[in-house]
């Protein structure tokens, strides 16, 4: 690839960067327009500083949102910190992909291996199982401060915006869920996953405590591995 | 409140543990492949479980209301090949049309 040109005067770490910030601009757009329907809808549960302490810190979809549905359904602490581990689980799979592409001292290792989002993953994947990690940072960094100042501008015009059922914001979690899930579940053990952890929190909704047909959920994931791939 | 921060606390911590897991204490080793395959499904069964409760769920019991209008029109964008954030918005404007006329 570029091993056959003359060492170039641009610091190839810096252009694998830059070209990653291309890459995750449009990914940007969307994650500020996802945080901002996360600000309106957690405002109303978490009041206005927590969203946003929330999206600084834990910089997680999938968890925040499935974490703010369980508390907003009157779900305790517990559960909400369960289904945020579970479905940030993917994470630690990454990770230890990741690993061996990563060198140098570990605080270093710890600064990339804390920029991985999906996307970003998905897009330093080389093949191989190797990954780019300049460029992995390239695409989080327009990520980041979309999603945090989507949550504030969400937050902020979540009080101007009046009853959000007649707006239908309501849809947006269930909605943004299947986003999610459209990209997840690929496969036949995926698919067989999702159907079932769909049937078992259906099948206990009338019956369980709010959050735990979610948790239960995760029994789904541990019967669709034993299925072959 | 206070079950708020404490979830806030704890899945910024428990995140950042997932992700650096492996680049720094595993170093390589990786886990059983039973465990990684039901790690690697974890997170469509609670998707799927999401979608199914934040769209039929009203407290303990199960109904079709608005909302599966419109978390239909965003599985059908998405199935078109819609953007997240067409599928996203055009799901609330469905539920809120869908109230509107009923």
């Amino acid at each position: 690839m570029i091993s056959a040109r003359p060492p170039a005067r641009v610091d190839p770490r810096k252009a694998r960067l830059r070209a990653g910030i291309r890459r995750g601009l449009p990914f940007g757009v969307a994650v500020f327009a996802i945080a901002l329907s996360f600000g309106v809808l957690a405002r109303p549960v978490m009041g206005s500083v927590a969203p946003i302490v929330m999206s600084i810190f834990v910089f997680s979809g999938a968890a925040q949102f499935g974490s703010l549905a369980i508390l907003g359904a009157g779900g305790g602490a517990g559960a909400a910190i369960a289904a945020g581990v579970l479905l940030n689980a993917r994470y630690l799979a990454m990770g230890l992909a990741l690993a061996p592409s990563l060198r140098g001292r570990p605080l270093s290792r710890a600064a990339f291996a804390l920029t991985t989002v999906d996307s970003s993953w998905a897009a330093a994947s080389m093949g191989h199982g190797m990954f780019d990690p300049w460029y992995m940072v390239g695409v989080t960094v327009p990520q980041y401060p979309a999603w945090v100042l989507g949550t504030i501008v969400g937050v902020v015009a979540g009080s101007a915006l009046g009853d959000p059922r007649a707006l239908g914001l309501d849809a947006l979690f269930p909605a943004f869920f299947v986003g999610l899930l459209f990209e997840e579940a690929r496969g036949r053990r995926r698919l067989a996953a999702a159907g079932g952890g769909a049937g078992i929190a259906l099948a206990l909704t009338p019956f369980a405590p709010a959050g735990l047909p979610i948790l239960a959920a995760a029994a789904a994931a541990v019967a669709a591995s034993r299925m072959r791939p | 409140m206070t079950a708020v921060w404490v979830t806030i606390v704890s899945l910024a911590l428990a995140t950042a543990g997932l992700k650096l897991a492996g680049p720094l204490f595993l170093g390589g080793r990786a886990l059983p492949g039973g465990a990684m395959s039901v790690i690697s499904l974890l997170a469509s069964a609670l998707l799927a479980a999401l979608v199914v409760v934040e769209t039929f769920g009203d407290g303990r019991s199960l109904t079709a209301d608005a909302r599966a209008l419109g978390v239909g029109f965003a599985a059908a964008a998405l199935a078109m090949r819609a953007s997240m954030t067409v599928a996203v918005l055009g799901a609330a404007l469905v539920t809120a049309a869908a109230r509107g006329l009923s």
